[in-house]
C-alpha cells in the first residue's frame, strides 16, 4: 500500500506551567506550586490520503484546533512525528522542509486576522511564491493573477487594503494565499464558521471546486456537524485530547458507535426537528486542566462501567475503516484484565 | 441557480453587484490626515513645525550667531527687552549678562535642545527596539533576562540615572546623548515587546510561519510594522522627555558645556539674575522649552487617539 | 387574538444611525407581535437589524442612534413614551434581555448571589434579603446549574462560559419578566451546552408564561425551539410565519435561499445551493426591494417599494414574486 499523503503518528502536545522565579522562591519557603501539565493532544494518530477531506471535529478543549496547526507545521509536537508521503518531516532539512512545508497550508478561522492589515492584497498573495521562487519572477504576477481568478477574486484590486474587503472577500483572498504556494494538503481550522450563511455556502463551493480541479486533500476541522458531514470524506471525532472514533463519513452518521458521537449527532439542530423537547446529554465538558482518569467522557455517559473510571479505552476497529475507543466494544472483563 | 456552475462563481460575484472597494489610501496619510483634521492635532503640529523650522533656519533667523563671541559686546548685557543696542538694533527679547541676543540665543538653544532630544530618542528607539523584538521573539530566558534589565532600569528615576552617567563620563554633547539614551531605551523596549507579544498570537503570523518565510521576514515584515502606531506616540512623547531632561541637566550644570548652551543652560543662566529682576534672560528661554514640550505633547496625544483602534469610527 | 392580549407589539419601528454621511436605517417599519408564552425566532444574517431591534426595544439604543419612528407597546403601554424612570423600572423586571456574551449582564468583580440579590431588590424593596437569596437559589436551579446553594457565592470568573450564559439567563428570568429578548446567546458555545440551555429556556417560558424573543442567524435552533419566526434582510422583515411554513413552505426567495444553503438540504459532496453576492451596506442599500440584486425571480417591478402583504393566517412576506401564493 502506498504511503498516505499525510500521516500524524502518535501526536502529543503538552503545554506546562512551570513556576516562575518568584513561585520557586516561594517553593523553597515552603510553598507547593508544582507544574502543571496540559494534554492539549494525547496520543492522536491519522492519516490523510491523497484527494481524500478528512472531517475533524469536536467540542471546545478537545484538541482539534491543535492537531490542525501541528499538522500545518505553526506548532510542533511534543511527541510524535507528522510523516509526508512517508518522509518524516522534522527531519528533512533546508530546501527540502521548506519544499515539503509548503505542500501543507493552513486557512484560518478570522479571515481580517489572518491577513497582514498593513500589506496590499496582491503582496499578501505574492510574498510566498516570489520568496520561494514558486514561479519565475517574470510570470510571478501572471501567476498571482491566475491565482486570484480562481478563487473568485478581481486582480484589479490588487492594490487595496484587508479592511477594504467583505468578510467573504478577505477569506477568499486567505485561499489564494494557501494556493499561491501550490499546496497538496489544506487545512482548514473553523475557517467558515466567522462567516453568514449564505457567504459560508459560497466559500464551502469554493473548497469543493478547488478539490476538484486542483486534486487537494483537506483536513476540514469544524464545530458544525452539518458541514463536515457535507464536504468530508472521512470523520474522526475528538473529546478532551484523544480520538474517540473515525469512519467513514456515511458510516459514522448511519451507525455512530461511541456514545459520545452518538449524543453529538442526535443534539445538532436541524432543520427538520420541530418543536423537539430537547433531551441533552447532561454534565460539563471537562477542564482539558484536569481530564476524568481512564475514559475521559465517563462523566457524562449513560453506559458508564467501572472499567470506563480506571481505564483508558483503545481505538479499536469495530469495523472495515470504523474505529471507536469505548470499552463497550469489548468484553468488560478482558478490558478490566488489561488494566 | 440550480444549475451549480462553479466556474460562474467570480462572474456571480460580480453580477450581485458586490462592488470593487475604493482606491485605497495610505494608512500613513489616513493618520496624518486626522492629526492634521483635530483642531488640537493641528495646533500642536503647526508649534512644532514653526520651531523646527526656526531651529533650522536659525543662522538665517537670528542677525547674530551667540557662540561667535567675536560678535558679542559685552556692554550690551542685560537689556531689557526692546532696548536698543549701542549699534542701534533693537532687541525685543532683551540680551544676557554678555550681550547676547536673546531671540537668536533661544533660536540656537532651539537648535541643541531639538538636535539632542530627537538624536537620543532615535538611537534609543532603534535599541529599545531591537532588544523588545528580540525579547518577545525569543520569549523564555531571552525574555526573561531583557525584561528584567528593563524592569530595574525602569524603577530608577531616569534623573538619578542620568546624573551619575554624567558624573562619571564628564560633559559634552556626546555623553548627553549617551545619557539619554540609557534612560530611555527601556521605554521603548516595553512598548514594543507589550505590541509584538499581541501580534505575535495574531492569525497572519501563523499564516506567515506556514508559507515557510524565514524568521526575519516574520519579525520585520509583519510584526514590526504592526507595532509601530504605539511606538509612534511612545516616541513622540519621549522625545520631549528628552528635551525636558536635557534641559533639566544643562540647568544643573551638569549637561551640555557653556560654549553650547542649549534652553536648560539659557535658563540656568539667567535664573541668578531673576532675583533682580531681570526676569527675560530665564522667562523667554523657558517659555520657548514649554511651548516646544506642549506642542509635541499635543502631537502626541492626536496620535495616540487617532491611532488607537477603540477610539475609531 | 386581539391585540390587548399581546405582550409585545411593536408597529412601525425605525432606527437610524447618524453618521457623518447623513442618517442610514438600520432598522426600518418593522412590525411585531409576541404573545404571552410564545417563543418567536428573529433570524437574519449581519447586517440585518435584527440585533438592533432587539436593542431598540429594550431602549438601548444611544447616540449616534435614534429611534426615528414607530411604537412599542409591552403589554399596552409604549415604551418610547415611557420616562427613563420608567424605563428603568421596566427593564429587568418585566422585560429583560440576554447577550451573546454573558459578561455584558455579569459584573466580574462582584459575587454571584451579590448581584442577584440586588436584581430583585432593585425592582422591589419589600423583599428581604433571605427571601432574595432563596429565590436567587431556585433561579440558578431552574437553568440547570448544580449545588446553586454554593455556586452564589462564586465570582463570575470561576464558571465555565456555558455556565456564565447559565447564570446570566437566571438574572433575566429572577423577576419573571413578561417577556425576555435572547441575542444569540448559545452562538459562542458547544452543541452539547447548547442544546442543555435551548432545552431549559424552552420549559422555562412554557412553565412561567413568559414570552421570548431568540435572535439569531440559524435557521436550525429556530426550527427546534421557536413557534413562529420573522426573517430580517437589511433592515427590513422579509417574512413572517409559523416556524413550519416558513421552513417546509418559505414565501421569500431570501429564506428559500438561506433554507437551500444549509449543508443539511443538500446532497453531500454536491454543491451547495448559494445566495450570490453580499448583503449591502447600510448607506448603500439598493432601490425598491433590498433582496433583488441578488434575488434569481427578480424583475423590474422590484425596483419600486414593496411592502408587507398578507398570505393567509399569520403569514406575510414583502415580495411580489413569492415562491407560493396567498
Amino acid at each position: 500500500m502506498s504511503a498516505a499523503l499525510i500521516t500524524a503518528e502518535g501526536i502529543s502536545r503538552r503545554f506546562a506551567k512551570h513556576p516562575d522565579l518568584a513561585a520557586r522562591i516561594a517553593n523553597k519557603l515552603g510553598a507547593h506550586h508544582a507544574s502543571r501539565v496540559v494534554h492539549a493532544v494525547d496520543d492522536v494518530s491519522l492519516s490523510v490520503n491523497e484527494g481524500e477531506v478528512v472531517g475533524l471535529v469536536g467540542e471546545s478543549g478537545c484538541g482539534k484546533s491543535t492537531i490542525g496547526r501541528i499538522i500545518a507545521g505553526i506548532d510542533s509536537p511534543s511527541d510524535g512525528r507528522i510523516l509526508y508521503r512517508g518522509e518524516d518531516m522534522a527531519k528533512a532539512e533546508g530546501a527540502r522542509a521548506r519544499h515539503i512545508a509548503l505542500k501543507i497550508q493552513m486557512i484560518f478561522q478570522d479571515p481580517l486576522d489572518s491577513l497582514n492589515p498593513r500589506y496590499r492584497m496582491g503582496e499578501i498573495v505574492r510574498e510566498a511564491p516570489r520568496y520561494h521562487r514558486v514561479a519565475p519572477a517574470r510570470e510571478l504576477e501572471a501567476h498571482v493573477d491566475s491565482v486570484l481568478e480562481r478563487v473568485g477574486l478581481d486582480p484589479r484590486t490588487k492594490d487595496r487594503f484587508p479592511h477594504q474587503f467583505s468578510g467573504g472577500q478577505r477569506q477568499r483572498i486567505g485561499i489564494a494565499r494557501a494556493l499561491a504556494v501550490n499546496p497538496e494538503l489544506i487545512v482548514c481550522d473553523e475557517s467558515v464558521a466567522s462567516l453568514d450563511v449564505s457567504i459560508q455556502a459560497q466559500i464551502i463551493n469554493l473548497f469543493m471546486r478547488l478539490r476538484r480541479e486542483l486534486g487537494l486533500s483537506y483536513i476540514f476541522i469544524s464545530h458544525d456537524i452539518g458541514v463536515v458531514r457535507h464536504i468530508s470524506d472521512r470523520v474522526v471525532v475528538m473529546y478532551l485530547g484523544r480520538v474517540v472514533e473515525e469512519a467513514p463519513v456515511e458510516e459514522l452518521f448511519a451507525h455512530a458507535n461511541h456514545p459520545y458521537t452518538q449524543a453529538l449527532l442526535r443534539e445538532v439542530p436541524r432543520l427538520d426537528n420541530r418543536h423537539i423537547s430537547f433531551t441533552p446529554l447532561s454534565g460539563e465538558i471537562a477542564s482539558p486542566l484536569a481530564p476524568p482518569p481512564g475514559c475521559h467522557f465517563h462523566p457524562r455517559c449513560p453506559f458508564a462501567m467501572d472499567v470506563c473510571k480506571r481505564v483508558r479505552p483503545a481505538l479499536l476497529e469495530i469495523a472495515p475503516g470504523h474505529k471507536s475507543a469505548c470499552h463497550l466494544n469489548t468484553e468488560p472483563a478482558a478490558a478490566a484484565a488489561e488494566a | 441557480m440550480t444549475d451549480n456552475n462553479v466556474h460562474a462563481d467570480a462572474a456571480i460575484l460580480e453580477a450581485a453587484g458586490e462592488e470593487l472597494p475604493a482606491k485605497p489610501t495610505r494608512p500613513m496619510l489616513l493618520v496624518i490626515g486626522r492629526v492634521l483634521r483635530d483642531p488640537v492635532g493641528l495646533l500642536g503640529v503647526l508649534i512644532v513645525t514653526v520651531m523646527v523650522l526656526a531651529a533650522i533656519f536659525a543662522p538665517w533667523i537670528g542677525w547674530q550667531n551667540p557662540y561667535d563671541l567675536s560678535q558679542l559686546d559685552f556692554m550690551d548685557g542685560r537689556l531689557a527687552p526692546g532696548s536698543q543696542s549701542m549699534s542701534g538694533v533693537t532687541y525685543w527679547l532683551g540680551t544676557d549678562d554678555q550681550g547676547r541676543d536673546l531671540f537668536s540665543a533661544i533660536l540656537y538653544g532651539l537648535r541643541t535642545s531639538l538636535m539632542v532630544g530627537v538624536l537620543s530618542a532615535a538611537i534609543a528607539l532603534v535599541i529599545g527596539t531591537a532588544a523588545g523584538l528580540t525579547a518577545a521573539y525569543a520569549g523564555g530566558r531571552v525574555d526573561t533576562l531583557i525584561m528584567r534589565v528593563v524592569d530595574i532600569q525602569l524603577s530608577f528615576p531616569p534623573i538619578l540615572i542620568a546624573l551619575i552617567l554624567l558624573a562619571v563620563l564628564g560633559q559634552g554633547v556626546d555623553k548627553i546623548i549617551v545619557a539619554l539614551v540609557v534612560t530611555q531605551w527601556a521605554y521603548y523596549a516595553r512598548t514594543i515587546r507589550g505590541s509584538a507579544l499581541v501580534e505575535r498570537r495574531r492569525a497572519y503570523v501563523d499564516a506567515a510561519r506556514c508559507l515557510a518565510l524565514p524568521p526575519r521576514k516574520v519579525v520585520f515584515s509583519h510584526i514590526l510594522p504592526n507595532c509601530l502606531p504605539p511606538l509612534i506616540v511612545v516616541a513622540t512623547m519621549r522625545v520631549a522627555y528628552a528635551i525636558s531632561l536635557e534641559a533639566t541637566l544643562s540647568f544643573l550644570g551638569i549637561g551640555l558645556p557653556v560654549t553650547k548652551p542649549s534652553l536648560g543652560l539659557l535658563i540656568a543662566n539667567g535664573f541668578n539674575y531673576m532675583m533682580s529682576g531681570d526676569y527675560w534672560i530665564s522667562l523667554f528661554p523657558g517659555l520657548a522649552l514649554l511651548l516646544l514640550i506642549v506642542g509635541i505633547n499635543l502631537v502626541g496625544d492626536t496620535l495616540r487617539d487617532v491611532l488607537n483602534p477603540r477610539m475609531q469610527r | 387574538m386581539p391585540e390587548e392580549m399581546k405582550t409585545l407589539v411593536v408597529t412601525g419601528l425605525r432606527t437610524q444611525f447618524n453618521t457623518a454621511k447623513g442618517p442610514v436605517a438600520a432598522v426600518r417599519d418593522v412590525n411585531l407581535k409576541v404573545a404571552r408564552g410564545e417563543i418567536v425566532g428573529l433570524v437574519g444574517e449581519s447586517g440585518s437589524g435584527k440585533s438592533v431591534t432587539g436593542l431598540s426595544i429594550m431602549g438601548l439604543i444611544d447616540a449616534p442612534g435614534e429611534i426615528t419612528a414607530g411604537a412599542i407597546l409591552l403589554n399596552g403601554e409604549d415604551l418610547r413614551k415611557a420616562s427613563p424612570k420608567r424605563l428603568r423600572e421596566l427593564r429587568g423586571d418585566r422585560i429583560a434581555m440576554i447577550f451573546q456574551d454573558p459578561m455584558m449582564t455579569l459584573n466580574p468583580v462582584l459575587r454571584i448571589d451579590t448581584q442577584m440579590i440586588e436584581a430583585i431588590r432593585v425592582h422591589d424593596h419589600k423583599v428581604g434579603r433571605q427571601e432574595a437569596r432563596e429565590r436567587c437559589r431556585d433561579a440558578l436551579g431552574l437553568v440547570g446549574i448544580p449545588s446553586p446553594e454554593e455556586r452564589l457565592e462564586a465570582y463570575p470568573h470561576e464558571f465555565s462560559g456555558g455556565m456564565r450564559q447559565r447564570v446570566a439567563i437566571a438574572i433575566a428570568m429572577l423577576n419573571r419578566p413578561d417577556i425576555i429578548i435572547a441575542d444569540e446567546p448559545t452562538t459562542a458555545l458547544d452543541v452539547t451546552i447548547q442544546s442543555q440551555i435551548l432545552a431549559q429556556m424552552q420549559k422555562l417560558c412554557r412553565d412561567t408564561g413568559t414570552a421570548l424573543i431568540w435572535i439569531t442567524h440559524d435557521l436550525t435552533v429556530v426550527a427546534g425551539l421557536t413557534d413562529r419566526v420573522y426573517v430580517m434582510y437589511a433592515g427590513d422583515v422579509v417574512e413572517e410565519a409559523p416556524v413550519e411554513d416558513l421552513l417546509d413552505r418559505p414565501i421569500h426567495p431570501y429564506t428559500d435561499g438561506l433554507i437551500r444553503s444549509i449543508p443539511s438540504h443538500n446532497a453531500p459532496g454536491q454543491p451547495l445551493n448559494q445566495i450570490p453576492g453580499i448583503t449591502p451596506a447600510l448607506d448603500r442599500m439598493p432601490a425598491g426591494c433590498r433582496f433583488h440584486p441578488r434575488c434569481p425571480r427578480r424583475t423590474d417591478a422590484c425596483l419600486e417599494e414593496i411592502a408587507l402583504r398578507s398570505f393567509g393566517p399569520a403569514r406575510e412576506a414583502r415580495c411580489i414574486h413569492p415562491l407560493v401564493e396567498g
